[in-house]
């Protein structure tokens, strides 16, 4: 499988990177979710050869990480914390409340394809919490207003 | 070498080499670290934290299995903390834990209720609802119950690095993490069943054995497992008379605790419902029952009557033939060629030959009683090497075939030296075998290129010519890379070479002559393919050899053996299995005598051996079977006991698992044949033939002490050999058996066909 030339360049920026070529395998999970949206069991397959580990290694790996995901999500994949922190600040009611705006549950995508939500463990912003993840955009100290306001913002955005 | 470190441990001084790791130094004085992960030769892991102990000077617990020791370290492994960490480990291993071990195979050997028996807590605080996983079949033989699961990784390491199959890995994270097959709800592996044996608890479990009995109850025979001729012992589990599984927990044996699928389930042929139980006599053209007594008084009127013609001398044809086995014990086999010779009065005996190693043997005494230039004599065990030393050899080169499937065992301890101790690898195949993947030098050559070669190795030009240029595989082999191959290897000091049927013959003498020229010491093994027959070839089952591979033509050798047996030994070798074959074809032959052999598979002219009168003694209706005019139901390997040789030279003993009825040993059928004809056989007891065996046969006056406590010796039947005999042309031929097949016992084993992988595994692609 051949990937887009932007994309081979990071691989072949990664590979000179580690001095155990296994190391790149999650950054490189990482750039090709990016491009392609997830990781399907064709790019599984590419990859753990590139990197002489099995399937079973890098699936492995995929599983160990919430933020890899190997099917399809929403154009804006909400991640929302529900870790202790977040916890304590209102991160479960945040997540239920998405679950009810957006009518879908937890690993699933709207209809329109335009979002997709994940309950994660901490994202490493519990200064903020409760704290969701937006692709790679953070927004912190979120209420269920806030999140509405965030929602009908991307979705207005995306209409034009 | 560098200066032992010392250091102390529980107030006790102790030394150490730089390197060594703090679990290892406290075991070896018999301090006691408990560990899940660690395990002796397979990378570290750090997961389960039942290691840990207190290190002076360091803040925190440290993991014992991951520390070198070093100069003046200060080591306490059961203060109060320490105590508590493990109990606090345990805690955590069981919250999840189910508890079943009233239930689960485990209980009673399993090592995690040893450790909470131990150091465990007797209370848990953890309230919550279990995590419940269904349990999961992999495949036949390999089963996944995700809650017993303590993730140590032992069966991920032992499928990755020491079977080279990596089938295994880890998913999840957490308290969701578990151990998953390479199909994702499915194996496509060497289903060898290491993976169960080394899993500390009963999370993997074993096909043949789950549920069906506790540890307590069985009683464990040691034995050698019956398939290829690498001799595995294995552990036969057997309750009430049936053997429930094979293993080898002990580790002890020549193999450790390595044991391939054939070894660890494939003894089930001996339950299989195909199984001979009765005598079969020939009526009116079809088998039927008949009694013992009766089979064995109309082979032995036949018998006399052929016997009594060739004395009047009325007769042409050739009057006996015998084919022995490659599966039957040594004094088996010793007995059944003194049958042969002493009482059948031929010299017609011979066996399916896998391997050469009469080459072999007569090319080592040659290369002892003539050393290259001036060097001294060598002793034999400069050249022959024991399985083991695959492990820990500088150098090996693997000539043809396909270890890996084909001795299993060698292929571990291959894996095992390169993984360990740096053993540079050379492989010339026609195929990519798999052990191509741990080669310091790879040499693709063409199908059936094999003496080609040898020939390059011995530095002809144009053998190096045809060597060159693309390979099927698409490689390209240069004049460069074919210098490089062989200045590397004509430096070894210390050389293992295997090889096959491939090189038989002159080759083998060419190839130990070539070995002998080597720097160091270059050791080989002839790899041939059943469990015992490097032993079939030892005993003399051979036209043209006594027993140690003494000719039948040297009036010294035969001599000693007719005091011995006080009476002849006919000085004419006899006719190698082929043409007893083709005599019998041609009704040329009277009698032909078959024990645990099945020549006639793939022979077409089954049919057409009418007129000559056939005795089969085996386990299945065989091929041969079907034409006899008496079958004899025998014993397998694991309900008799005996010795046998693997392939290396190692002689080691059987114990008798179990009985089958109806049949009998083939050491008590050849006495009551003897019996029969009017000749009292002597010795009678397996004992008493081995102690015959080591007065008379060369090479196997080896200690018994060893063989007995279920260890193994080293033979060289080499003193009293002819160093320049004639070759004599054998056919020799590979069965070429995989991974799953096994002769005939293969064809009757339900674990064996039972696994995809049997039809499923392709033969590597072509180099
Ligand atoms: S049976 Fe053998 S090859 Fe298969 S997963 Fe277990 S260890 Fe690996
Ligand atoms: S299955 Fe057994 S060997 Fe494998 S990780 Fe779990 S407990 Fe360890
Ligand atoms: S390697 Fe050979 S001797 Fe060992 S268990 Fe397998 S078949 Fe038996
Ligand atoms: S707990 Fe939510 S960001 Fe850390
Ligand atoms: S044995 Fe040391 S962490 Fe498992």
């Amino acid at each position: 499988m051949q990937f887009s030339t932007q994309l081979e360049e990071k691989f072949h920026r990664l590979a000179q990177h580690y001095p155990v070529k296994r190391s790149a395998l999650v950054p490189m999970l990482l750039f090709a979710q990016d491009e392609y949206g997830f990781l399907s069991k064709e790019i599984i397959a590419e990859i753990s050869r590139r990197m002489d580990l099995t399937v079973l290694d890098v699936e492995g790996t995929i599983s160990y990480y919430s933020m890899l995901r190997t099917k399809p999500a929403g154009r804006f994949h909400l991640q929302i914390c529900t870790n202790i922190s977040c916890m304590l600040r209102g991160g479960d009611k945040l997540f239920d409340h998405a679950k009810t705006k957006l009518g879908i549950g937890n690993g699933e995508v709207t209809p329109d394809g335009l979002f997709s939500l994940e309950e994660v463990e901490c994202i490493g912003a519990c200064a903020w919490a409760p704290a969701i993840q937006v692709n790679y955009d953070f927004h912190h100290e979120l209420t269920p207003e806030r999140l509405d306001q965030l929602i009908d913002e991307i979705q207005r955005v995306s209409r034009v | 070498m560098a200066d032992n470190f010392k250091f102390n441990v529980d107030g006790r001084e102790l030394q150490a080499k730089p390197g060594t790791l703090l679990i290892d130094a406290c075991r070896a004085a018999g301090i006691e670290v408990p560990a899940f992960c660690y395990y002796p030769g397979l990378s570290l892991q750090a997961a389960c934290r039942m290691c840990l102990v207190e290190i002076e000077k360091t803040p925190k617990l440290q993991t014992a299995c991951t520390t070198p020791v070093a100069e003046g370290m200060i080591v306490r492994t059961s203060t109060p903390i320490v105590v508590d960490a493990r109990r606090a480990m345990l805690e955590l291993l069981l919250a999840n834990h189910p508890l079943d071990c009233p239930v689960c195979d485990k209980g009673g050997e399993c090592e995690l209720q040893d450790m909470v028996f131990r150091y465990g807590a007797a209370e848990s605080r953890f309230r919550e609802e279990k995590r419940h996983v269904d349990e999961q079949q992999w495949s036949p033989v390999v089963y996944y119950d995700a809650p017993r699961c303590i993730l140590c990784y032992r069966c991920v390491r032992v499928c990755g690095e020491g079977m080279d199959v990596w089938a295994l890995g880890v998913v999840n994270r957490g308290a969701r993490s578990e151990i998953a097959p390479n199909h994702g709800d499915h194996l496509d592996c060497e289903e060898c069943g290491m993976c169960i044996d080394i899993c500390p608890v009963g999370a993997l479990t074993s096909g043949a054995y789950r549920y069906r009995a506790r540890p307590w109850e069985i009683k464990y025979v040691s034995t050698i497992c019956t398939h290829c001729g690498d001799g595995c012992k294995t552990t036969l589990s057997v309750r009430n008379g049936k053997i429930l599984r094979g293993n080898n927990r002990d580790h002890s044996g020549i193999n450790g605790e390595f044991l391939c699928i054939k070894g660890r389930y494939g003894y089930d042929f001996i339950e299989n419902p195909n199984r001979i139980r009765t005598p079969l006599i020939r009526k009116d053209g079809k088998l039927v029952e008949a009694s013992w007594e009766q089979a064995i008084q109309t082979i032995a009127a036949k018998w006399k009557e052929i016997l009594h013609r060739r004395e009047t001398g009325t007769q042409e044809a050739q009057a006996f033939g015998v084919i022995g086995s490659n599966h039957t014990t040594n004094e088996e086999n010793y007995i059944l060629q003194k049958f042969a010779r002493t009482v059948l009065k031929t010299n017609n005996i011979d066996h399916h030959r896998t391997v050469d190693y009469a080459a072999l043997i007569r090319a080592i005494a040659n290369a002892i009683a003539k050393p290259v230039g001036d060097s001294a004599a060598r002793p034999a065990s400069d050249f022959l090497a024991r399985s083991k030393d695959l492990s820990i050899a500088s150098a090996v080169l693997v000539i043809g075939g396909n270890p890996t499937d084909q001795h299993p065992l060698l292929a571990w301890n291959i894996r095992e030296g390169c993984r360990l101790n740096g053993t540079r690898l050379y492989v010339i195949n026609s195929r990519r075998i798999p052990l191509a993947r741990k080669t310091f030098r790879f040499l693709p050559i063409a199908e059936g290129g094999e003496q080609n070669a040898l020939e390059f190795l011995r530095g002809e030009r144009d053998a190096e010519k045809r060597l060159q240029g693309a390979t099927p595989g698409g490689r390209e082999v240069t004049a460069e890379f074919l210098n490089d191959f062989r200045d590397k290897l004509g430096q070894e000091k210390d050389l293992i070479v295997l090889f096959e049927a491939a090189l038989s013959g002159e080759c083998v003498a060419q190839l130990v002559e070539w070995g002998s020229r080597l720097p160091g010491r270059t050791r080989f093994i002839a790899q041939g393919d059943y469990s015992n027959s490097r032993g079939a070839a030892d005993m003399g089952l051979l036209p043209n050899a006594l027993p140690g591979y003494a000719s039948v033509e040297d009036n010294d050798a035969r001599l000693r053996f007719e005091n011995a047996w006080s009476t002849t030994v006919p000085a004419e070798p006899g006719m190698p299995l082929h043409d007893m074959l083709a005599a019998a074809a041609q009704g040329k032959l009277e009698s032909l005598y078959v024990i645990g052999a099945n020549p006639l598979k793939g022979w077409d002219t089954a049919a057409s051996l009418g007129g000559c009168f056939v005795v089969v003694q085996d386990l299945f209706l065989t091929e041969t079977a079907l034409v006899a005019d008496v079958v004899l139901p025998a014993a397998s390997a694991y309900e008799k006991s005996g010795t046998v040789t693997n392939t290396c030279g190692e002689l080691q003993k059987l114990s008798k698992g179990m009985e089958v009825m109806g049949t009998r040993a083939d050491l008590d059928i050849f006495s009551r044949l003897a019996g029969a004809l009017g000749v009292t056989q002597a010795p009678l007891k397996s004992e008493e033939v081995l102690e015959e065996i080591r007065k008379l046969v060369s090479g196997y006056g080896v200690p018994l002490v060893n063989i007995v406590a279920g260890g193994a010796e080293l033979v060289a039947p080499l003193d009293g050999f002819q160093p320049v005999s004639a070759t004599h042309t054998a056919n020799v031929k590979s069965s070429r058996d995989t991974l799953f097949t096994s002769g005939t016992l293969g064809r009757y084993s339900s674990s064996l066909q039972a696994v995809p992988e049997r039809t499923t595994r392709t033969e590597p692609d072509p180099a």
